[in-house]
């Protein structure tokens, strides 16, 4: 209870403070600026109801892209960690290559993959998965690698084969390290897929977020982040759920 | 505590078991190096079927890696060994269970998953598994405790899944790396009846390494003494047999403390 109780508190406190800052105008001029561009909750929350159909529209967009970059990361990753645990030559060969993957820009890669896919759910999906495959695969990596060395012998005089203690001692092992992985993977998804979506899209939340700081809607504006961070939490919400089921050791 | 020499005794009354035993463990004039550094010098051993042997010696002498050695886990640098009638690593391995000094229970699997490994291992269904390890729970008193995990159990029941995982593997050839290191001094001694009782129910041949002179004693027909590195065995004796029921009666009968001594001396001229 108190774990969902008292962020919601400060987050209402937070809401609270900010309407009474912005409906009195004093957040607009602290700032210096006209009071259209500073919304108050209330304005933020007039506009997403009165768009509701739009913002369903490109949340929904967003959250397809989303979760297929996120399956096809988690896929590269899970592979990437495991090719790299199981083989010496893996490791040394791909190692370097992994991580010149997460040093070039989202923003130069991102229009390089519309040129390629096209304006539609792929070169999203790419964007998306390029930067969720390499938590998830140092995650994996290095859960498969935290098996005491003893367990592996004991094993071994328990006539386990290599694939055995694959599956029964180091993947299990791997469990926690793959959780912690994937949800430093699902932070970066939503920042990921509004790229994705800045380098060419039709719809989507970060097309949204495009279109309406052009156009001065700020309180427009905030609704598309608001909506984008709560679809993070949530996505964030289901996966730690599924970790307490899934590692129930800890 | 009935006689835990009968192992010893009946194959040395048989002509036809000296030497190495079908079931049994012979080591010849091994010698093992980590490196340039020589951990194991000319080392010989006979434990005859179901013969419990205990090792003991100085810390870092090396009887961890000769139990590996003994496991098949490694191959030696010269020398031989045969255990349960297998010289190769690989089939001294799987003749060869091998308890290491932590439980190491797979904290995600139930005790009697820990304890069915190597059924499952070797391709057992899951219900047989447990069927098969279920019986060796009744037997040795953790009945009612098979789907607790690991990390519900004490450390003495931690042990003894752990003890159970080694027998249910069924290899002829045990060896235990200090079982009971980790426990307190009345979880150990408790735990030193339950070995003996578990042995005499479940006979194999055990070798026990053990830096406590008094458990070697306890649980063991003979001791070997090891010297500091390179090992090599200084002094091996039989522990007196037959033993007093009680343990505390066992660790203060006169000649029990005659061999304690012997032992202790011999370990103190091995360190030198």
């Amino acid at each position: 209870m108190r774990r969902w109780l008292l962020p919601a508190l400060l987050l209402a406190a937070l809401i609270g403070a900010w309407q009474a800052a912005a409906s009195s105008g004093a957040l607009a001029d602290v700032l210096g600026l006209p009071s259209i561009l500073v919304p108050s909750p209330l304005e933020v929350a007039e506009a997403l109801a009165q768009n509701r159909h739009l913002y369903a529209e490109n949340a929904w967009v967003t959250l397809r892209e989303m979760l297929l970059g996120i399956s096809a990361g988690l896929a590269v990753g899970l592979a990437v960690g495991y090719a790299m645990h199981l083989s010496r030559v893996t490791r040394d060969t791909v190692s370097p290559l992994v991580v010149a993957s997460q040093a070039v820009p989202i923003l130069v890669v991102a229009p390089i993959f519309v040129v390629w896919f096209g304006y539609g759910i792929w070169p999203k999906a790419a964007v998306i998965a390029l930067t969720c495959f390499f938590p998830i695969a140092l995650g994996v990596r290095a859960g498969l690698n935290s098996v005491d060395p003893q367990a592996t012998k004991m094993m071994r005089t328990l006539d386990a084969s290599r694939r055995q203690i694959l599956w029964r001692v180091e993947s299990p092992a791997a469990l926690p390290s793959l959780f912690t992985g994937a949800k430093i993977a699902f932070v970066f998804a939503p920042i990921a897929a509004v790229f994705g979506e800045w380098a060419g899209a039709t719809r989507g939340l970060g097309r949204a977020i495009l279109y309406d700081n052009a156009q001065l809607q700020t309180a427009n504006l905030f609704g598309d982040v608001a909506l984008l961070a709560a679809m993070a939490l949530a996505l964030y919400g289901l996966l730690a759920l599924t970790e307490r089921r899934v590692v129930t050791w800890r | 505590m009935p006689a835990k020499a009968k192992g010893f005794a009946a194959r040395a009354a048989s002509p036809a078991s000296n030497g190495s035993a079908g079931s049994g463990l012979s080591i010849r004039g091994m010698a093992h190096s980590y490196g340039a550094l020589r951990t194991i010098e000319s080392l010989g051993l006979e434990v005859p079927a179901d013969g419990v042997l205990g090792l003991v010696g100085p810390s870092g002498c090396g009887k961890s890696t000769l139990l590996e050695l003994i496991a098949g886990l490694q191959e030696p640098f010269a020398g031989e060994i045969e255990a349960g009638g297998a010289t190769g690593a690989g089939e001294r391995l799987a003749r060869c269970a091998f308890m290491p000094q932590r439980d190491l229970l797979l904290p995600w699997l139930s005790a009697i998953d820990n304890a069915a490994l190597a059924l499952r291992n070797r391709g057992m269904r899951r219900g047989e598994a447990r069927r098969q390890a279920g019986r060796l729970f009744e037997r040795f008193g953790l009945a009612g405790f098979e789907r607790a995990k690991p990390a519900e159990l004490s450390g003495g029941m931690r042990q003894r899944v752990a003890f159970l995982r080694t027998l249910a593997a069924g290899k002829p050839v045990v060896a235990l790396d200090e079982p009971f290191a980790s426990l307190d001094a009345i979880t150990r001694a408790e735990m030193q009846a339950w070995l003996a009782g578990a042995l005499e129910a479940d006979p194999r041949t055990v070798v026990l390494v053990t830096h406590d002179v008094e458990e070697a004693l306890y649980l063991c027909d003979r001791v070997a003494v090891l010297s500091a590195r390179p090992a090599t065995i200084v002094d091996e004796l039989s522990a007196p047999a037959p033993r007093a029921a009680d343990r505390d009666e066992a660790v203060t009968d006169p000649e029990f403390v005659a061999a304690r001594e012997r032992a202790l001396h011999a370990l103190r001229e091995g360190m030198r």
